[in-house]
């Protein structure tokens, strides 16, 4: 299991290097911030184009058939730009929950999801709930889910839900048509689309049992960590570059060695990382324990990609507080991250769990 | 058969044929390990193992064979070593001779130096120590001030060096010395190889927080070292200190990487403090420690792979050396600490009644690990190589 790019993927990094240079910059994702879809959808199907949305899935069902790591290459430099498009809610968490769920509706969903004409987005997450991905109020019951969920990413600007719900075998997941719940926008920190969905008899398919809602989010997880990884080296980069023209006391601010060794920790945090977000990639590749290799991965970025962030605000001074500084939009999407899918504490309970201890 | 398949096979029967029972047993510390040399008595079973790999050249296997080395290219050697690992066998022959200035006279070395060491290193006869610390040269270590000044065909060297790593058992040293005093510190530096027996050697074993140690004082008053002894060129001694130095520490770094360990604190934990209805550490505070602690160290370790990943496809090595020394002895540090925190008021003890051997050496191994960010480079010199050569920060 190599944990190093071929070349095939340093070229589709480059490319996506490119696409967020040329076609998103952070005054676009400002000003997507009080849009209320959130997103480009013009974007959004261009990367569809260039083969991104489906770089995982199989080629039969519209995908590339590369593996994750050609997607971690993207998310990363997506990241990079703090790009608000839906790829963490309809290609990781739709994605994989087609993947790996219900055959006819994996025929049926992938294909668009990879084409860029579906959004899709995992209605998981209930009022109190936590991270706890077993407990559900939303109830399946004669083909229709009725219950609350709120804080779903992509969800108001989804074509299709997965529900997940109490039913017969624990808490499964549910496919139901987006146009069949009430949606209400909600605005977080980090400006990305988000919902409260409310379903009342909404008819629903079953998609998977209980062990898929675990197994998508796992998928996910891994995926936002190669997010986080991009979003907290491009706050690095961007306070090195300071460090290195801000002058203070007639001289460069980085010559002083209590800013140099805290940068150079930045820079050793991002190197173990971005080694066990590849790890998690490269076992996600190989059909090895995703569980371990998530929990392992978010447990480490999740405090990582906030230290980067407030370190990368106190490097800067008073400037990097101003609403006008980039630095702001990296902490909110760091503290958005950090409690997606499991803090740190949780992931290394969880870890300490799967590793029998 | 390819010729890799037929040597592994040959390898295999050679070492399973040659190698005493006693050999294939694992060993708790390198101490318990052939370092060579005239001044420890090792047992019988451990010179009869390093002399027939010696005579096979398994000692130094990809040295060249007119140096007594194995002459094998990297993929035999790689089966060699596989093969010696899934036969657990020990080493037959370890230290800085093979490690640190065997390499570096195979790179830079004079003909006549590679002919006179080499052999000598390869069938262990000789151990080597490493001469760079002054007591006013530690970080600074380019501001060392051990003398050697010219006479005919010899340099008188006077000075002192400090935190020599078994100095006591050693036979040659490689040492820094100052040559020239006018310029740049870094300018005026000479890299000697000198024989410990010579006239006007002196060492004292220094005693640490944790008790004896390997480390020395090295008292040199007027000691004779033929001209012929310098490595590289005169004044040219910075170029073969640094190198050496990265090997150091990635070599330091790789002694971190250990499961073994990380195992046995959980044993040690669940037995210090039980474990609750699931069958966890019942203590969540301790748990979650030591849960932290075993993550960072798998970070820790696929940021090695992932160096030799690259290293693999060709990379250029750059200065992750440093993040190795840097984060494998903390990670170090924060295992002997937890260990003693498991271990609770048992740890207490420094000898005698009452105190199990294992108590001890937990509490003594957490006291020495102290020293883990200090030698080798201490921390903060890592973190400002990584500030200059990697994040090309400003200079004041």
């Amino acid at each position: 299991m190599t944990l190093i790019l071929d070349d095939d993927q340093k070229l589709v990094q480059a490319a996506a290097q490119d696409f967020v240079a040329t076609r998103s910059s952070m005054k676009r994702v400002r000003s997507l911030r009080e849009d209320d879809l959130g997103f480009s959808r013009e974007l959004w199907r261009e990367m569809a184009r260039l083969g991104w949305l489906g770089l995982p899935f199989p080629e039969e069902l519209g995908g590339a058939g590369l593996g994750w790591r050609y997607l971690m290459v993207v998310l990363e430099e997506l990241g990079a730009g703090l790009m608000p498009e839906p790829i963490v809610s309809t290609v990781l968490l739709g994605g994989a929950a087609f993947l790996y769920g219900d055959p006819d509706l994996r025929r049926e969903h992938l294909p668009r999801i990879a084409a860029g004409d579906e959004l899709v987005a995992l209605a998981y997450q209930e009022a109190g709930g936590r991270y706890a991905l077993d407990r559900a109020t939303t109830r399946f019951a004669a083909g229709a889910v009725t219950g609350e969920k709120e804080q779903v990413m992509g969800g108001s600007s989804a074509d299709w839900l997965i529900v997940s719900a109490q039913g017969p075998g624990g808490v499964g997941l549910y496919v139901v048509e987006a146009a069949r719940a009430e949606r209400v926008r909600q605005h977080r920190l980090d400006g990305r689309d988000a919902a409260i969905v409310r379903l009342d008899g909404a008819p629903a398919v079953p998609l998977g049992g209980p062990s898929l809602l675990a197994r998508v989010i796992d998928v996910a997880t891994i995926g936002l960590c190669a997010e986080m990884l991009g979003a907290m080296g491009a706050a690095f980069a961007m306070t090195l570059a300071y460090l290195k023209t801000r002058t203070q006391f007639g001289v460069p601010i980085g010559s002083f060695q209590a800013l140099q060794h805290r940068a150079a920790r930045l820079y050793i945090d991002l190197e173990l990382c971005r080694s066990a977000t590849m790890h998690a990639h490269a076992v996600l590749d190989a059909g090895g324990d995703a569980a371990r290799a998530a929990s392992l991965a978010k447990a480490k970025l999740s405090d990582a990609f906030l230290h980067v962030a407030e370190e990368a605000i106190q490097m800067h001074g008073g400037i990097g507080m101003t609403e006008e500084h980039d630095l702001g939009l990296y902490l909110k999407r760091a503290r958005v991250a950090e409690l997606t899918f499991g803090d740190a504490a949780h992931h290394r309970a969880r870890w300490a769990e799967l590793s029998g201890y | 058969m390819s010729d890799l398949d037929s040597f592994r096979a040959e390898t295999r029967a050679w070492l399973t044929a040659n190698a005493p029972a006693s050999m294939r047993a694992p060993y708790r510390s390198t101490e318990e390990l052939c370092w060579g040399g005239r001044k420890v008595k090792y047992s019988a079973d451990i010179l009869r193992w390093r002399d027939v790999c010696a005579e096979r050249g398994f000692t130094a296997p990809t040295w060249p064979r007119e140096y007594g080395g194995g002459g094998l290219d990297k993929a035999s050697a790689k089966v060699l070593a596989e093969e010696m690992a899934a036969l657990r066998m020990r080493p037959p022959l370890i230290g800085f001779g093979l490690s640190m200035i065997g390499p570096l006279l195979l790179q830079e070395g004079s003909d006549a130096l590679r002919k006179e060491h080499l052999p000598r290193i390869v069938r262990g006869e000789i151990r080597w120590c490493q001469g760079y610390s002054e007591p006013g040269a530690g970080s600074d270590l380019a501001s060392l001030q051990t003398r050697a000044v010219v006479d005919g065909d010899a340099f008188i060297v006077s000075g002192q060096k400090i935190w020599t790593s078994y100095a006591d058992k050693s036979d040659w040293m490689f040492l820094l010395v100052r040559t020239d005093a006018t310029g740049r510190n870094q300018d005026g530096i000479t890299f000697l190889l000198m024989d410990m027996g010579s006239p006007g050697v002196t060492v004292r074993p220094i005693r640490l927080i944790s008790g004896a140690s390997p480390f020395c004082e090295t008292f040199l008053a007027d000691v004779r070292v033929p001209t012929a002894n310098v490595v590289g060129r005169v004044n040219g001694g910075w170029a073969m200190a640094r190198a050496l130095l990265t090997h150091e520490r990635t070599m330091i770094a790789d002694v971190f990487h250990d499961r073994d360990d990380a195992d046995r604190l959980r044993a040690a934990a669940r037995a210090a403090v039980g474990v609750d209805a699931l069958g966890r550490i019942a203590d969540p505070v301790l748990r979650d420690r030591i849960v932290a602690l075993e993550l960072d160290q798998t970070c820790f370790n696929l940021t090695l792979a992932r160096s030799r990943d690259a290293a693999k496809a060709g990379a250029k090595p750059g200065h992750e050396s440093s993040i190795f020394k840097l984060v494998g002895t903390e990670l170090n540090q924060r295992r002997r600490d937890l260990a003693v925190r498991v271990a609770g008021p048992q740890a207490l003890g420094w000898n005698g009644p009452g105190f199990g051997e294992d108590d001890i050496k937990a509490t003594r191994d957490w006291l020495r690990s102290r020293g883990n960010t200090i030698e080798g480079g201490t921390s903060e010199i890592q973190l400002n190589i990584i500030s200059k050569r990697v994040l090309a920060l400003p200079e004041k």
